[in-house]
């Protein structure tokens, strides 16, 4: 490409939008700074109660937990996601507050503790009926299909935000003057290849 | 109300539409000076302002999904998605169509200027010569009134002017042409080239309309993948960008948007004098006079709007008395597949990106096959690669996993770009029972007939889609993939697309020599209505297994020539 294509290309898309192709980690430095604003001052759920969003957070991580790629579901603002959309849609509020409350109950019945303030034992012995379509019952059945809800939801929050686009290793959207492929990944694949 | 333009403004030539064929006579014409008037039922584009390029999902409170998380509990707002390209959709407010009992259709249309290239897959096909005569091949469908010769030269044009990716190829069935150079195969494309050369296959370059080297202009492209969201260097082709806002510089084109044509107008001699249309801004209906008119509205509106244009002349619509308009009606032929590739398990992690598409494809490879089990055939479209995550990215792995935890988060990022999908594109043969009419009952909001749309596949296409399966299966099983979705009963009906989904109709004001089989002669004249045009589609013969939109670009453009030629001699 010449200098001058180049040129004109960056400035175009320099001009393009409103929001350019910000790198990811300046946008993870933006929304990092952003969340330590919101939990210094306290997110204040749209739609939830207090309790209820606690239970989302607890909830989040546990779909999503930090590792060695990126932090958990909640930091990464899955929470936030939930309740902006519940407090615009009166149905997906429901699943939300029908599911957390048959999770607070389900978890009284076995171990007399709300689920966010239940052992992480006991939140997983739990969520081990309820993430599995093999274990639906008439018992079951409510926390399956809300499990099911929350599930995709927080994993969609997850890895639509810029921790998450990290965590996956999404290296793209941005501008490049020639598209190349690197021998590395050439080989890995064709190693393991059967053609 | 009722308003007239006055008298003194006559447009040389009206063009009704600004896609791929709008866009281009609307260039052809300004560039040989003559004065030209655009209309589009849907606004002027901004890329700019309109464009969401370079956007992350969480960039938007709903991240795509739709305000209230819409899209969760039902099809999505947006035909495309929430960063799709301005574009349009199968249903539209106000502007409903009706579907005869027995029959599945559904109509995109694309109210904007530029059309649906606006959002178009940017695949850019030369039909082959056999194409244009497929009759004279097995006995089916109608033979072009021209051949492959008469179009090359505008292929040449076509190409050199928008742009197009490819290499030689010297397959009969995939005509080489001028090509910019194709950037290199992803990591899967790879083992798709592998697995097709072990089948026997070919799998070749890809041939898009998307620029890699500076052209008139336009930079080359930047490796976004974003095509279906717009381009803001106008680096892959649109009408919009590439044709008309160019031509508008020229001073020789004057725009009129959210004008919804009602009627053509004609006089006693039977020549189209006007176009009637409803500004909807206002919902004033208004006229513009014309000399010459070129309908290039997509090919089941530029059919209604023939239908719907009675008059004593012509009581079964304009220029039919073949009665041949909406007749003859095609869509391609679609069916995808996708299997999990363990090979490219925890690939390392790379930019993939690239063009907004494919880099390599499977053109048709049994050409010259005997005792094949359905006639004609499709090509091969190809997918993966790391695409940038979106909301439902991983539903798919959700669903499959289930579970939770680190366990689930380390499966989504072993699998992530590990899918290859292929998605076939086949030919269409016309057949009686598939083509539109006017509904009697029916009108939209602006009072006009809508046309009621009549669809049905014969075996020849369920064939073709049972074949495009078995092709699929034994590219991914060679990849080590394993097919999980269970074999359609394809002669059922089942696994094919339905009609109008591929967005490929075509075919509805056919051109030919015979007048009494055919609406328009060999350059997409009326027959019965000299200074009456069509630029999209419609006027195709058959459906090859080729994309349209390079092939509507060729024709418009010979259209345009010899209309300016015929306007210059005096003849319309």
């Amino acid at each position: 490409m010449s200098d001058t294509s180049r040129r004109e290309l960056l400035k175009a898309i320099a001009a393009s939008a409103m929001i350019g192709p910000i790198g990811l980690e300046a946008a993870q430095h933006v929304h990092g700074i952003a969340a330590q604003e919101k939990s210094a001052a306290g997110y204040k759920p749209k739609a939830f109660t207090a309790h209820e969003y606690k239970t989302l957070r607890v909830l989040a991580d546990l779909i999503i937990p930090a590792d060695e790629r990126g932090p958990g579901a909640a930091e990464a603002g899955a929470p936030e996601f939930v309740d902006l959309l519940s407090s615009q849609n009166p149905r997906l509020l429901a699943i939300y507050t029908g599911g957390i409350a048959w999770l607070d109950h389900s978890s009284q019945r076995l171990n007399s503790k709300d689920f966010a303030d239940a052992s992480p034992q006991q939140q997983t012995a739990l969520l081990d009926l309820i993430a599995y379509r093999k274990n639906e019952s008439p018992m079951l059945g409510p926390g399956i299909e809300f499990f099911g809800w929350a599930r995709r939801m927080v994993v969609d929050a997850y890895f639509t935000s810029p921790a998450g686009t990290k965590a996956l290793g999404y290296m793209g959207n941005t501008a490049v003057a020639k598209f190349e492929v690197p021998q590395e990944a050439i080989d890995y694949a064709l190693k393991r290849s059967p053609v | 109300m009722f308003q007239i333009a006055p008298r003194d403004q006559v447009y040389d030539v009206v063009v009704i539409g600004s896609g791929a064929g709008g866009g281009t006579v609307t260039k052809v014409l300004t560039d040989l000076g003559v004065n030209v008037a655009l209309m589009d039922a849907g606004p002027m584009i901004d890329p700019q302002r309109d464009f969401k390029e370079h956007m992350w999902p969480y960039q938007v409170p709903h991240r795509g999904i739709g305000e209230g998380g819409a899209g969760y509990f039902g099809p999505s707002h947006w035909a495309f998605g929430y960063f799709a390209t301005t574009s349009g959709g199968w249903e539209l407010p106000g502007e409903p169509y009706t579907v005869a009992t027995g029959s599945k259709f559904q109509w995109f249309r694309s109210r904007a200027i530029g059309g649906r290239t606006n959002h178009f897959g940017r695949i850019s096909l030369r039909f082959a010569d056999y194409d244009f005569a497929p009759y004279s091949r097995d006995g089916l469908g109608t033979d072009w009134p021209i051949t492959y010769d008469d179009v090359a030269p505008y292929y040449d044009r076509a190409e050199t002017f928008i742009g197009v990716t490819g290499s030689k190829e010297g397959i009969r069935s995939a005509p080489d042409g001028i090509f910019q150079p194709c950037p290199a195969p992803r990591v899967h494309e790879l083992l798709v080239q592998r697995a097709a050369k072990k089948l026997n296959i070919p799998c070749i370059p890809s041939r898009l309309a998307v620029i890699t080297k500076p052209t008139n202009g336009r930079p080359p492209c930047h490796y976004c993948a974003q095509c279906g969201r717009g381009c803001v260097t106008a680096s892959n082709y649109s009408s919009s960008q590439v044709q008309i806002f160019p031509a508008m510089k020229t001073g020789r084109v004057k725009v009129f948007t959210n004008a919804m044509v009602r009627e053509l107008v004609v006089d006693s001699s039977g020549k189209v004098t006007a176009v009637s249309y409803i500004d909807k801004a206002t919902r004033a209906e208004k006229q513009i006079r014309c000399r010459t008119v070129v309908l290039a509205c997509g090919a089941c509106e530029s059919a209604r709007l023939l239908l719907n244009s009675k008059s004593g002349n012509f009581p079964n619509g304009l220029a039919n008395g073949s009665g041949h308009v909406g007749r003859n009606m095609t869509d391609s032929v679609g069916y995808p597949l996708s299997a999990h590739i363990p090979a490219l398990d925890d690939l390392p992690r790379h930019n993939s990106d690239g063009m907004g598409g494919m880099h390599v494809y499977i053109p048709w490879w049994l050409w010259d096959a005997k005792n094949k089990e359905f006639p004609r055939g499709y090509h091969i479209e190809v997918s993966g690669g790391f695409r940038m995550p979106e909301i439902g990215s991983f539903n798919g792995e959700c669903r499959q996993h289930e579970g939770y935890g680190k366990d689930l988060k380390d499966s989504i990022y072993k699998h992530y770009g590990a899918t290859v999908s292929f998605a076939g594109r086949g030919e269409q043969i016309p057949n009686d029972n598939t083509y539109l009419d006017i509904d009697p009952d029916v009108v939209d909001q602006w009072g006009i007939p809508v046309p009621r749309f009549h669809f049905q596949w014969t075996d020849n296409e369920l064939k073709q889609a049972r074949h495009m399966h078995e092709t699929f299966q034994s590219l991914l099983e060679a990849m080590g993939g394993t097919v999980t979705k269970p074999k359609p009963n394809f002669m059922a009906g089942e696994g094919i697309s339905t009609g109008g989904e591929i967005i490929h109709e075509l075919g509805t004001i056919r051109m030919g020599n015979n007048p009494s089989s055919s609406v328009l002669n060999k350059y997409c004249q009326a027959h019965e209505v000299k200074n009456l045009f069509v630029a999209d589609a419609a006027p195709f013969v058959s459906n090859p297994d080729k994309n349209p939109t390079l092939t509507i670009i060729a024709l418009a453009w010979r259209t345009a020539e010899y209309m300016a030629e015929e306007i210059r001699k005096g003849n319309v």
